[in-house]
C-alpha cells in the first residue's frame, strides 16, 4: 500500500479544549481502506477525545474530518452512525435480558411486509433471526442458540455479538474502544481474530487499546497519540514494541521516519537507547 | 503429615448447566405465577363447591379488572425500571372528571369519557416529562403526582359522590350471557387491553425498545434509540390506560367516587410483581400481570368462600409479594 492512497477516514488539525485543558492540540488522523489501525497513547494523550470527535460524541473546536473524500460534521453519535461509522464500546453495550437478534436490530428493527407491518407495526422476527444468524456465521461466531438472552453468553461471545452488530451496520468504518479490556486471555484472542475477519471483509477498523501485545498482534499501522497530537503513524513492522512505547512516553521522537532519542535515560530504561 | 498433601479429589463438574436451566425456567417469568394460580384454583375448588362455578369466576374477573387495567399501565412503567405510585389517584381524578362533566357539565357522555381519559393521559405525560426532562426518580415524581391528583380529586368533586349518571357511562357494567354465565362488557374491555399490550410489547419495535430501555438505558441510547422519547411515551400511554380504568371503575360502581383509588396503586404493583415482572426493569410480560391480578383475586375470593377472615387475605398477599420478588432476585442469579 502506498501512502498516497486516499484515506477512508481522516482528520486534520483537530482541537478540543475543556476550559484550560487542551485535550486535542491540532491532532491529525488517517485510516486507510482495509487496515486495522491501532490508536495508542498514555492516559491524557487525547486518545479518547480523538475517538469521540470521530464518532460524534464531542464536537471539535477546530479542524475538520473527511469521510471517503467528503467533509463531515457530526453533532451526535447518531450522525456518525448514519454516516456509516459504527462503534463498539468498551462496556459491553448490549441489553443483557434480550436475545441476539433483538440486540442486533435494536433501533433498526425490521417489520413484516404488508398490513401486518405497516398498520400493526409487527416485527419480522424470523427475518431478523435469519439475518442475525447470517451475520454471526460470516464472522465465524459459533453459538448454540440465537434466542437465549445475551446474558447467558460468555464475555467473549457477548463482545462477539457487539462486533457482529457493528460490522453488520457499518458501511465505512468500525471503531472499537478497548474491546478486549474486560476479557480473559482466550476470549481476547477470539475477539482479536474477529477483528481480523472484519478487516478481511473490507471494513477498516480503528482499535483503541492499552494492550501492546494485542496491538502488535492485529494492527497494520499504529497511530501514537501524545499530548493532544499524533506524534507518529508507523507500520507495525518498522518499530519494536519497546520503541513504540518509548515514542508514546516521549523518550523517542520520530523525525523523517527515523526515531531520535529525546530523553536518553528514559530511552535506556525502555531498552531502546542503542537505536 | 502426609495426609495433608494428598491429591485433591477431582473437582465435580460445575453445576453451571443445571443452574442455567433452572434460572431460565424461572425467568420465563409467567410460568411460575401461572402454576401458582392453577394450584390456588385447585386448592380452593377442593375446599368448597362454590368456588369452581361460572358466576364465581365472572365475579372474580369483575373484582380484579379495575386493578388489572391499572396494572397494565404499571407494567409498562415497571418494565422501564420505573414505578408509578400515582395511578390510583389519577384514575380517581379521571372518574370524577368523566362523571362531573356528564352530570354537572351537561357534556355528551362520550365526550365526558374522552375528557376523563385525556386528563389521565395528561397526568401520565406530566410524570413522563418530569422523569425524562427534569430527570427526577420515578418514585418521587409519582409520589408527588399521587398527592396532587388526590387533592385535585377532592377539590373538584367538592368531596361529594357524583351520582345519577347517564347510562352510557355505566354501559360497560352491563352483562351478556356466555355459556350461562353473566359477563360484564368491562371485563371484555380489560381483557382486550391485556391482549393489545401483549402484542405491542412482544411483537413491535416499540415494545422491544421499552424492554431495552429498562434493561440497559445507556446501551439502548447508544444504538440510536431515543430512550427519552420511549420513556415519555410509556408514561403517557400508561396514563391513558388509567383513564380506561377510570371508565371501568365508574361502570362497576355506578358513581363517581372521590374516595376511590386509594390503595389501587400498591395493588397494581402487587399484580405486576406477582406476575413475574422484574422491578429492576427489562424483564416480564403483561400477560404475567393478568395472572398476577388473578392470583390476588382468586386468593381473596377463595379465602372469603372458605370463611377466612379478610385480614388474612392481606397477610397472604404480603407473603406472596415478597416471595415473588425473592424469586426474581434469585433468578437473576450472580449474572449481574
Amino acid at each position: 500500500m502506498t501512502g498516497a492512497e486516499e484515506p477512508r477516514l481522516s482528520a486534520r488539525g483537530l482541537v478540543k479544549r475543556y476550559g484550560h485543558v487542551t485535550a486535542l492540540d491540532g491532532a491529525d488522523f488517517d485510516l486507510r481502506a482495509g487496515e486495522v489501525l491501532a490508536v495508542i497513547g498514555d492516559n491524557g494523550a487525547g486518545k479518547s477525545t480523538l475517538i469521540k470527535a470521530l464518532t460524534g460524541a464531542v464536537t471539535p473546536d477546530a479542524g475538520h474530518i473527511v469521510l471517503d473524500g467528503r467533509p463531515v460534521r457530526f453533532r451526535n453519535p447518531l450522525d456518525a452512525r448514519r454516516a456509516g461509522i459504527e462503534t463498539v464500546y468498551q462496556e459491553l453495550a448490549l441489553a443483557p435480558a434480550l436475545d441476539i437478534p433483538t440486540n442486533m436490530f435494536l433501533g433498526r428493527e425490521l417489520r413484516r411486509k404488508g398490513v401486518l407491518g405497516t398498520v400493526f407495526r409487527m416485527l419480522d422476527k424470523p427475518r431478523m433471526r435469519a439475518e442475525a444468524a447470517r451475520n454471526m456465521a460470516e464472522l465465524q461466531i459459533g453459538l448454540r442458540s440465537l434466542t437465549s438472552p445475551v446474558e447467558d453468553l460468555s464475555g467473549g461471545q457477548r463482545q462477539g455479538v457487539a462486533v457482529a452488530r457493528a460490522a453488520a451496520w457499518a458501511r465505512h468504518v468500525v471503531i472499537m474502544d478497548e474491546p478486549t479490556a474486560a476479557l480473559g486471555v482466550r476470549e481476547s484472542a477470539q475477539v482479536l481474530a474477529l477483528i481480523g475477519r472484519v478487516r478481511d471483509r473490507g471494513l477498516p477498523v480503528v482499535l483503541i487499546s492499552h494492550n501492546m501485545p494485542h496491538v502488535f498482534e492485529i494492527a497494520d499501522r499504529i497511530h501514537v497519540q501524545r499530548l493532544g497530537r499524533r506524534v507518529a503513524l508507523v507500520d507495525r513492522d518498522t518499530y519494536s514494541m519497546p520503541e513504540v512505547v518509548a515514542i508514546m512516553t516521549g523518550a523517542l521522537r520520530v523525525e523523517d521516519s527515523t526515531a531520535v532519542v529525546v530523553d536518553e535515560a528514559a530511552a535506556e530504561a525502555a531498552g531502546v537507547a542503542d537505536r | 503429615m502426609t495426609s495433608s498433601i494428598k491429591m485433591a479429589p477431582p473437582a465435580p463438574p460445575p453445576p453451571m448447566a443445571a443452574r442455567t436451566i433452572w434460572r431460565r425456567a424461572l425467568s420465563v417469568s409467567t410460568i411460575g405465577p401461572l402454576a401458582a394460580l392453577v394450584l390456588a384454583c385447585v386448592y380452593f375448588s377442593l375446599q368448597t363447591d362454590r368456588f369452581l362455578t361460572g358466576p364465581n369466576f365472572s365475579l372474580i374477573l369483575q373484582q380484579v379488572m379495575v386493578v388489572g387495567t391499572l396494572a397494565v399501565g404499571q407494567t409498562l412503567v415497571i418494565l422501564t425500571a420505573g414505578i408509578d405510585l400515582s395511578n390510583g389517584a389519577i384514575m380517581a381524578f379521571g372518574s370524577i372528571v368523566m362523571t362531573r362533566f356528564a352530570v354537572d357539565g351537561g357534556v355528551h357522555p362520550l365526550l365526558a369519557i374522552a375528557a376523563g381519559i385525556a386528563v389521565c393521559g395528561l397526568f401520565g405525560a406530566a410524570n413522563g416529562l418530569l422523569v425524562t426532562r427534569v430527570k427526577l426518580p420515578p418514585f418521587i415524581v409519582t409520589l408527588g403526582m399521587l398527592n396532587i391528583a388526590y387533592a385535585l380529586t377532592h377539590v373538584y368533586s367538592d368531596e361529594k359522590t357524583v351520582s345519577k349518571l347517564p347510562p352510557m357511562l355505566t354501559a360497560l357494567g352491563r352483562t351478556f350471557d356466555l355459556g350461562g354465565t353473566r359477563v360484564t362488557y368491562g371485563t371484555v374491555v380489560a381483557l382486550v387491553l391485556f391482549g393489545v399490550f401483549a402484542f405491542v410489547l412482544g411483537q413491535t419495535a416499540w415494545g422491544r425498545r421499552v424492554y431495552a430501555t429498562g434493561n440497559n438505558p445507556e446501551a439502548t441510547r447508544l444504538t440510536g434509540v431515543p430512550t427519552r422519547r420511549v420513556l415519555l411515551a410509556v408514561y403517557t400511554v400508561a396514563g391513558l390506560v388509567y383513564g380506561v380504568a377510570a371508565l371501568l371503575l365508574v361502570a362497576r360502581t355506578g358513581v363517581g367516587d372521590p374516595k376511590a383509588g386509594q390503595t389501587e396503586n400498591l395493588e397494581s404493583i402487587t399484580a405486576v410483581v406477582l406476575g413475574g415482572t422484574s422491578l429492576f426493569g427489562g424483564r416480564g410480560a403483561v400477560l404475567g400481570t393478568l395472572v398476577g391480578a388473578l392470583i390476588v383475586g382468586v386468593f381473596r375470593n377463595g379465602l372469603q368462600l372458605t370463611g377466612v377472615a379478610p385480614i388474612y387475605q392481606i397477610l397472604i398477599t404480603g407473603v406472596l409479594v415478597i416471595l415473588a420478588v425473592a424469586v426474581d432476585r434469585i433468578s437473576r442469579g450472580r449474572n449481574r
